[in-house]
């Protein structure tokens, strides 16, 4: 279902998507353990569906996209503040104020 | 030259049904960039699969969104079934298509109503509304609900509809279509309206799929994306084609909703005319297991639900992508140049379901 990902690679795979014309359809998280999340790009160009997947510590912080796809920046808020990550290079940087949380980054798995 | 100026535009502004914030920075009355809030009420409804019986969490689901609920829990089924590998029965698949269909048309009413109410033409809007509620009493008739009603269950549907009924709901709404037409025909060719809509917010097909717009919004564009086209549900058995005007401008965005009305009542009457006999669900058995990615078409546009389970009643995660999230980054696109005076119906013109936004 999905293509492996290797974060160093992030920005080159981009690239490579959006000069052949794909769509950014969505960045996901997930919390899969105490210490990894796992990163979900997905891109679409008519029927084509691709997404590419890596598991990242939570501490990494992953370069933002948002210099290649502007649409990537809602994406890149949302998960910094439900999850903590950060993305060096944001376009438009809410600084954790995307999301109106009762709790700190909600999502990250670090409480109940 | 003028100082720039920005202007907070909502969170709460009479034509907004739900919070949404702009920041316009303006020239004079010219926008030069917008720059959008929202999050004012996230309600972190994806974590609550990490609790939730899967079975049970299609109520959930439904309740992301108070207009296409219907699409929303069926979109969540469909994720379920195929981590499990369920096939549900025939006319399970064709009668989630008429109900899918009955919430574009009314979703699609209750937008045209609210745009039309929008640019201040109260009676075009009482009469979207006054045919909406219509199908909303054929909503009521076959499911006990109007909006939020409950009709689909992991391993298909909870409630049949007898074949009579069907070509009632038929007959019904053919009778509709030519109310639809003559609110449709306001819509296109009055000048007030007009002057409003043509040539405001041009969005071209390369920035509709480099901002990543969906739905109506990317189809005024001229890209010819549509979910039904990858034949979800039963729309693999109905005739289908996407809907795509060219002009990328609000006029188009409005046409290309008028025509989906017609479209959606045409795949209903080919459902009816095709649906088959037999059962309406298929037992589930287990828990599941695995991850996948399924995406369907609302009336907003395209939704996708990503699903990752471990062998549990609970789902490791739920991650929902919404159209109007995909069509928020289009609309900043559309934003700059457009008069001050527009920007209340540019935003309309996305149909903005901050609902599902913030789920």
């Amino acid at each position: 279902m999905s293509e492996d990902l290797n974060i160093d690679q992030l920005q080159e795979i981009t690239r490579t998507k959006f000069d052949e014309g794909y769509r950014l359809v969505q960045i996901g998280c997930t919390t899969i353990s105490t210490e990894q999340f796992e990163m979900n790009y997905s891109f679409n160009r008519v029927d084509q569906f691709i997404n590419y997947q890596t598991k990242i510590s939570k501490e990494v912080s992953i370069p933002s996209i948002s210099n290649i796809y502007p649409n990537a920046f809602l994406y890149e808020n949302e998960i910094h503040d439900l999850f903590g990550i950060q993305f060096p290079g944001l376009a438009i940087d809410f600084n954790g104020h995307f999301y109106k949380t009762a709790i700190p980054n909600p999502f990250r798995g670090d409480q109940k | 030259m003028t100082k720039p100026t920005i202007i907070p535009f909502g969170p709460q502004h009479p034509v907004f049904p739900e919070p949404i914030h702009l920041d316009l920075v303006v020239e004079d009355e010219k926008v030069i960039q917008g720059i959008p809030s929202i999050g004012f009420i996230h309600r972190g409804l994806e974590r609550l699969v990490e609790v939730k019986d899967f079975q049970e969490y299609v109520y959930v689901a439904e309740r992301i969104c108070g207009i296409c609920s219907f699409i929303h829990g069926m979109s969540y089924c469909q994720a379920v079934e195929q981590v499990m590998n369920i096939t549900i029965t025939e006319r399970a698949a064709y009668l989630r298509v008429i109900w899918s269909e009955l919430s574009r048309i009314h979703s699609h009413l209750l937008w045209l109503g609210l745009f039309a109410d929008g640019f201040g033409f109260e009676s075009l809007f009482m009469q979207s509304w006054r045919i909406r509620e219509k199908i909303l009493d054929i909503i009521e008739a076959t499911t006990g609900g109007r909006v939020i009603f409950g009709s689909c269950k992991v391993g298909g549907v909870r409630r049949d509809i007898t074949n009579d009924a069907l070509k009632s709901i038929v007959d019904q709404l053919l009778a509709y279509q030519k109310e639809i037409h003559e609110i449709s025909a306001v819509f296109t060719k009055d000048k007030t309206v007009q002057s409003r809509l043509v040539d405001v917010g041009v969005l071209s097909e390369t920035d509709a799929i480099q901002w990543g717009a969906v739905g109506p919004t990317a189809r005024a564009s001229g890209v010819a994306e549509d979910q039904r086209s990858s034949g979800y549900a039963a729309y693999g058995q109905l005739e289908f084609a996407p809907i795509v005007e060219q002009a990328g401008d609000s006029h188009a965005r409005t046409v290309v909703r008028l025509k989906e009305l017609d479209q959606s009542i045409d795949l209903i009457r080919q459902a009816v005319s095709k649906m088959p006999e037999g059962t309406i669900d298929v037992k589930v058995t287990g828990f599941p297991t695995g991850e996948c990615f399924i995406r369907t078409e609302q009336p907003r546009g395209e939704v996708v639900y990503y699903l990752k389970a471990n062998g549990t009643k609970f789902l490791q995660r739920l991650r929902v992508r919404t159209p109007t999230f995909a069509n928020i980054p289009p609309l900043l696109k559309m934003l700059p140049g457009c008069s001050l005076s527009d920007v209340p119906i540019l935003v309309l013109t996305i149909d903005p379901c901050i609902s599902c936004t913030e789920r």
